[in-house]
């Protein structure tokens, strides 16, 4: 072996190690939760710890989503976060069409001032919206939490914007010279090209549904209707002893969003780097 | 002429169609909610009886509050400490993970995972983590600590901390629980180093710079733009920093208001508490704040940042 063979060798070992002990930092909380999440529960407190329980406790699962009705709030958190998606995703794009192709007076006035919103603290609107909805009578229902949807999401809006400016315009021009109208052109052309970036707005819509906390906190008021996320803190709140329980329902709420991010994974990468944005 | 007229024309109410949907919901959703908030922050509101005018008293009681500064003091920490680490962290990972080497996709895979985790689990996961006895963290400390001592090297053991339950350590703690979410800055970071001109390093070389220069004048320079943008991010994130304080002190912001932020004090003004007015005070106080840090921001960035072809 040469001298040039041997340091090339000894770095991309070197390279590696570096890797595989962080991706091991990266990956430790995961299997502590796994491995917490199917011991029995005297072993939970043990020192030193055991690294394999024994035995695997699989009924752990079935204990935690009977403990708190895990596959209705499934059903709930769906209900909220598929229609939520729907209609951000919708409204969005119709929004983001609306400013990257059609060509109006004043657009860039109204875009700027889409843009000045992001200034602006959740928090200033989020009382009076509370006041809104709880006048119309929407408290304890999903509507605060699906119906604000509708009305498109800023940063999304960006998002496609970005995209559907990649889109080249002789495309556009040549079916509104065919006497295409917008909306075909919106629904035929741009829609059809631009599943990658639709992709990447459906994953963090999704994802950002199934996470929230502070909506379905606000908003719902019986247990019955409660989401994964406000679920599994009420559990704990009531239950904060019981790791391998808590550790089962984390495991199953985790799950659905690492299956959807590997299932989606090509496109979702492809869409990132084509639109340079982050959840 | 005629004709040219009317395209225009028409097109400005397809557009104006298109954006209806944003329109509509900026009027009932920010519109009209910040007319209604600078109102309610005059008045003493607690939601059932009607909004009763007093002027500026909930800003003069908000600023003699000691719990608005404690929540003050608490956010600037986890900015001030929290979106430096969490800058350097990212930036270091997304440098070691933009070279060509065989697994390199699994490996980014592996680190972006956990900002994947819904946050609620991950609260629920880092506490148990957390947990000063039995959690993972204190047994690998303690476990660290038993060698140094058979090493002989008693002296430099380290602190075995109360974590979440010491108010010394919970802010740091919550640090640490961001750290491993960098995910999402990593990969920002790694688009735009994989952006860098290859000829910039070339010329480089030719000039005979060695690694750290090539870094310091090329890389950190082209990345900039994308630093100033993720520091933006990182401070209106601080003070929309919530959920994972809820869930891990069950919105009490305990230990002794060590973990009482400012989204979390001024939500518990609003909602348990029904103090609507003081919570709308806040509310403009923190937009005054975060339009502040972000003018100071864009000040500095105006002479730091590289905008590479603009």
């Amino acid at each position: 072996m040469t001298k040039a063979n041997a340091i090339s060798l000894t770095r991309s070992l070197a390279a590696h190690a570096v890797l595989l002990a962080l991706s091991a930092a990266f990956a430790l909380p995961f299997i502590w939760l796994v491995i917490t999440s199917l011991k029995p529960p005297r072993q939970i407190f043990e020192f030193p710890p055991r690294w394999i329980p024994d035995p695997i406790q699989w009924s752990n699962y079935r204990e935690a989503i009977q403990a708190f009705p895990f596959i209705d709030y499934t059903i709930n958190t769906l209900f909220v976060t598929l229609s939520g998606t729907f209609a951000t995703v919708a409204s969005s794009a119709l929004v983001a069409y609306g400013f990257a192709v059609v060509r109006w007076r004043w657009s860039n006035l109204f875009f700027l001032v889409m843009l000045s919103t992001i200034m602006l603290p959740g928090q200033v609107t989020a009382i009076p919206v509370f006041i809104i909805f709880k006048q119309l009578g929407w408290i304890g229902s999903y509507r605060p939490l699906v119906i604000p949807a509708f009305f498109a999401n800023v940063f999304f809006v960006f998002l496609l914007m970005q995209f559907f400016r990649t889109i080249p315009r002789d495309l556009v021009d040549a079916a509104r010279i065919d006497g295409c109208s917008h909306l075909d052109i919106f629904w035929r052309i741009m829609l059809r090209l631009s599943k990658p970036a639709l992709a990447v707005v459906m994953f963090f819509s999704f994802t950002g549904g199934w996470n929230d906390f502070m909506g379905p906190l606000m908003y719902l008021n019986d247990d019955r209707m409660y989401t994964l996320s406000l679920g599994l803190q009420q559990f704990m709140a009531q239950h904060s002893a019981e790791w391998h329980l808590l550790m089962a329902g984390s495991t199953l709420m985790i799950l659905p969003i690492v299956a959807l991010f590997f299932f989606l994974q090509r496109t979702f990468i492809e869409g990132i780097s084509l639109t340079g944005l982050k959840a | 002429m005629r004709l040219i007229r009317q395209g225009i024309d028409n097109e400005y109410l397809t557009g104006m169609a298109f954006i209806l949907p944003w329109l509509a919901g900026f009027l009932i959703f920010v519109a009209y909610p910040i007319g209604c908030s600078v109102y309610l922050s005059l008045c003493v509101y607690d939601g059932m009886r009607p909004p009763e005018f007093i002027g500026l008293a909930n800003y003069a009681s908000i600023f003699r509050d000691r719990q608005f500064y404690k929540s003050l003091w608490n956010t600037l920490y986890i900015i001030f400490l929290g979106v430096p680490l969490s800058l350097v962290f990212s930036l270091a990972l997304a440098m070691l993970l933009n070279q060509k080497r065989r697994g390199i996709s699994a490996y980014r895979t592996l680190i972006y995972m956990p900002c994947l985790t819904p946050v609620v689990a991950m609260s629920v996961l880092w506490l148990w983590i957390f947990n000063p006895e039995h959690g993972l963290l204190n047994l690998f400390i303690m476990r660290f600590n038993d060698l140094l001592q058979s090493a002989g090297l008693g002296l430099l053991r380290l602190p075995v901390p109360g974590w979440m339950n010491d108010p010394l350590w919970a802010k740091p703690a919550l640090i640490i629980m961001g750290l491993w979410c960098v995910g999402g800055t990593m990969l920002i970071f790694l688009a735009s180093l994989q952006d860098v001109p290859r000829t910039l390093f070339e010329a480089a070389d030719i000039d005979g710079a060695n690694w750290w220069q090539k870094q310091r004048h090329v890389t950190l320079p082209m990345l900039s733009p994308v630093i100033f943008y993720n520091a933006v991010m990182g401070f209106i994130g601080g003070f929309q920093y919530f959920t994972q304080v809820y869930v891990m002190t069950d919105g009490s912001g305990n230990p002794n208001d060590s973990t009482l932020f400012y989204a979390l004090s001024l939500f518990n003004n609003a909602f348990p508490h029904w103090r609507m007015g003081y919570a709308s005070a806040q509310a403009w106080i923190l937009f005054f704040i975060t339009l502040g840090m972000t003018l100071v921001v864009f000040r500095i960035s105006a002479r730091r940042v590289y905008y590479h072809g603009a």
